[in-house]
């Protein structure tokens, strides 16, 4: 049932192909506002992080735009959940695609289980409330309005309903792309990415469902920053994916409601950003600063395989709110691009170079300890998702050279009490895992001693390890020794 | 001993009652002047002493309703008074579905039908300031609204799904003994379009300068404003023959001078 629109796409855009071989001639429009339409669509809406298909050459049509609202219940983090407000029940809201001179005949549904009245603002409407004023609708309705698409640019839509702030801070909003006459270059992949800050009434991380805190909103203070939604939608089985030599646009937005966006990503170099979604282009950019209710849309080619990372630099909201994706690409290696590690010196500077961390005396206990193996684990995933990850990789492989393996390790599963002072105090120097000499410094981390028990079970019940339970009395001990 | 005073105590609250000519199931609200949360020009309004539903209507007291009068039944209403939802889990015109509870709050109600019920109790529906009045107060107090806790309370059950399934008198009762006016479903009021809000909201910030500037002052008030903005927002974007999942009613009466 889904492909028929698809199908029809494809047909309509073959004939019209073949009619445009025969007729070359291009029709110049005295403004966007006189470009005719003929036909109507469906137009198809896809949840991130997909787009739908290019418009390419198609002409302009009265496209058809049916767009669900539903409050629901998800997981924004391990353990932690949040109703959300969504457009098309993701967050981000489903992407729309038209292009310059389209007709949008615009349905909002209100599902009938919603609570809240909600209504719809597109950046890319010309005309009062960007559609707000006329799409204000009930629980269990439906309204309607058409607006001419008139300039080319990625747009943000959102909620703007009272209290405004509330509805976006629980997702409401999503990405609107307006293609020129004739579509944009084509490109090999493409996906859609939006970045959100969320607030909720327990810190970061505490489990259970959690309500939205107003007043941190209002202070701007977000306990989550995250691409697409939740913590991770971008990682695992959810990063992107590409192959070495292809060329990747992303359309970023975001979405707000609090924070401005420092989007980069890690190992490469941006060869296009159409800056703040419009027609101007930069070349060779770093970062690309995205504005609460902004969007940009940025290309690259990815010539080493490899992982690379989608943060928002504003460092902390990637490594400890969530703001972390991953662009996973494959293919053949290419040592004259990047080499990889080729030599490791040692080097004493004077001083003392390590930091010095807090000590765990100073943490706090989890106020819901783990009450079986399988909480355990859960909770020791969680965090190892927030804390090891970033060193020791979702799959505990580590990187080569730089940090050990936790997978199949023979180091960790050769002394437990090692392993768990490591977590407690940190670990420096050289140490040999599984055959490879490392010579890094691991910092003490900042978890409790349960926590430290959670973690190191995760560790050593996944990946191969030999399936040690660590208790917290097992930490407690070694602590004791020192 | 104690029971005497228990009896003793009974007979002062029967005498009360009947002095006052309080009905039975409604609980006396004693009116006041106060400031709605977000209202017609943000003024002063009078409410006078009233008698309030201590619950709201139940699907079971409905059912007896449009026994009474068919007029009212699902097939009979007309549909410039109630559109196609109304009634919409009844799977007949004498019977809600089995998966429903007799006890939770009626919805599905259309404006004109919550009033004709009304009516025909000898009662009526209650102004969107009395309704106001009633529900801005707590377990303790008249007016919570500077709390916390009670913004937050109030904010949690909006966001909270299906609780109009939730029996009713399962929230404490307010400082009036009334139940539910926060924590189980939207209510009818019978002035609920006299506040418009167009829908873009943002706009009608603008309209209005006390309201701008309250809601970017205390953080408390900023919770305050928002609770009420939400029902002040869920009213403006409903019509009298709409009839929806979580809306429901419960009805008011003039105070009868004997």
């Amino acid at each position: 049932m889904k492909s028929l629109p698809f199908l029809k796409t494809i047909s309509l855009l073959s004939l019209l192909l073949m009619f445009s071989c025969f007729k070359e001639k291009k029709t110049e429009y005295a403004s966007t506002e006189e470009i005719p339409v003929n036909r109507e669509m469906i137009a198809e809406l896809t949840a991130p992080p997909h787009v739908p298909a290019p418009v390419g050459k198609r002409k302009a049509k009265k496209l058809i735009v049916k767009m669900e609202i539903l409050e629901a219940e998800g997981e924004i983090s391990n353990g932690v959940r949040y109703v959300y407000w969504t457009f098309g029940g993701s967050v981000p809201g489903s992407f729309i695609r038209a292009r310059v001179g389209d007709e949008i005949e615009f349905h909002l549904q209100n599902h009938p289980d919603n609570k809240l009245p909600h209504n719809i603002d597109l950046h890319a409407v010309n005309g009062p409330g960007g559609g707000a004023e006329s799409s204000f609708v009930a629980p269990g309705h439906e309204k309607v309005f058409s607006f001419k698409v008139l300039a080319p640019g990625l747009f943000v839509y959102h909620c703007a309903t009272a209290p405004v702030g509330m509805h976006i801070a629980n997702g409401m909003y999503g990405l609107i792309l307006i293609e020129p006459e004739g579509g944009l270059p084509p490109v090999d992949k493409e996906y859609y990415v939006m970045q959100g800050d969320f607030y909720t009434a327990g810190p970061n991380g505490e489990r259970g469902l959690q309500a939205f805190d107003m007043q941190k909103a209002v202070d701007e203070k977000a306990d989550y920053v995250v691409f697409n939604g939740s913590v991770g939608a971008l990682t695992g089985d959810g990063a992107l994916t590409a192959k070495v030599g292809e060329t990747v646009r992303l359309f970023v937005g975001n979405g707000g409601p609090g924070l401005v966006s420092s989007f980069h990503v890690i190992g490469e170099i941006f060869d296009k950003v159409h800056v703040e979604g419009g027609e101007l282009v930069n070349s060779n950019v770093q970062t690309t600063l995205i504005p609460a209710g902004g969007a940009a849309m940025v290309e690259f080619k990815v010539d080493v395989p490899g992982s690379y990372v989608l943060v928002d630099h504003s460092i902390f909201r990637a490594f400890n709110k969530g703001a972390l994706g991953l662009l996973n690409v494959t293919g053949e290696e290419n040592e004259k691009i990047y080499s990889g590690e080729q030599m490791d010196n040692i080097y004493l500077p004077e001083g003392p170079g390590i930091q010095k961390m807090p000590t765990t005396d100073e943490i706090k206990e989890s106020d819901v300890p783990a009450k079986s193996f399988d909480e355990q684990m859960k909770f020791g995933k969680q965090i190892y998702g927030q804390t090891c990850i970033a060193c020791h990789q979702a799959e505990g492989q580590g990187i080569a050279n730089a940090f050990p393996p936790l997978a199949n390790s023979d180091y960790l599963n050769a002394d437990v009490d090692r392993a768990i002072e490591a977590v407690l105090y940190g670990l420096s120097g050289e140490i040999t895992v599984n055959g490879n000499k490392y010579n890094s410094i691991m910092t003490a981390q900042m978890i409790s001693q349960e926590e430290v028990a959670n973690v190191l079970t995760y560790v050593y019940n996944s990946w191969g390890n030999n399936k040690t339970v660590v208790t917290t009395e097992m930490v407690k001990k070694v602590k004791s020794k020192k | 001993m104690r029971t005497n005073i228990f009896r003793l105590s009974f007979v002062l609250i029967l005498i009360h009652t009947i002095s006052y000519g309080q009905s039975e199931g409604m609980a006396r609200i004693d009116g006041a002047r106060y400031i709605p949360l977000y209202g017609r020009d943000s003024t002063v309004v009078e409410v006078k002493d009233f008698d309030l539903d201590v619950y709201p209507v139940t699907n079971k007291e409905y059912m007896a309703f449009v026994a009474k009068y068919p007029e009212w039944q699902k097939s009979n209403a007309k549909k410039i008074f109630a559109d196609k939802m109304y009634l919409r889990n009844w799977k007949n015109d004498l019977e809600i579905n089995d998966d429903a509870n007799l006890n939770s709050p009626v919805t599905y109600i259309s404006w004109f039908a919550a009033k004709a019920y009304c009516d025909c109790q000898g009662k009526r529906l209650p102004t969107m300031d009395e309704w106001e009045y009633a529900a801005m107060s707590d377990e303790t107090v008249k007016d919570a609204r500077i709390k916390k806790s009670y913004n937050e309370q109030i904010l949690s059950w909006y966001e909270a799904p299906r609780s109009n399934e939730n029996l009713i008198g399962e929230n404490p009762k307010n400082f009036w003994g009334v139940y539910d006016l926060h924590g189980l479903v939207w209510e009818w009021t019978s002035d609920f379009n006299s506040v418009l809000m167009s829908g873009e909201s943002r706009k009608d910030n603008e309209k209005d300068d006390n309201l701008f500037c309250g809601s970017a002052s205390l953080g408390a008030t900023d919770l305050m404003n928002y609770a009420a903005f939400m029902r002040y927002a869920f009213r403006g974007s409903i019509k009298a023959n709409y009839a929806i999942k979580n809306l429901g009613f419960r009805c008011a009466k003039d105070i009868e001078i004997p």
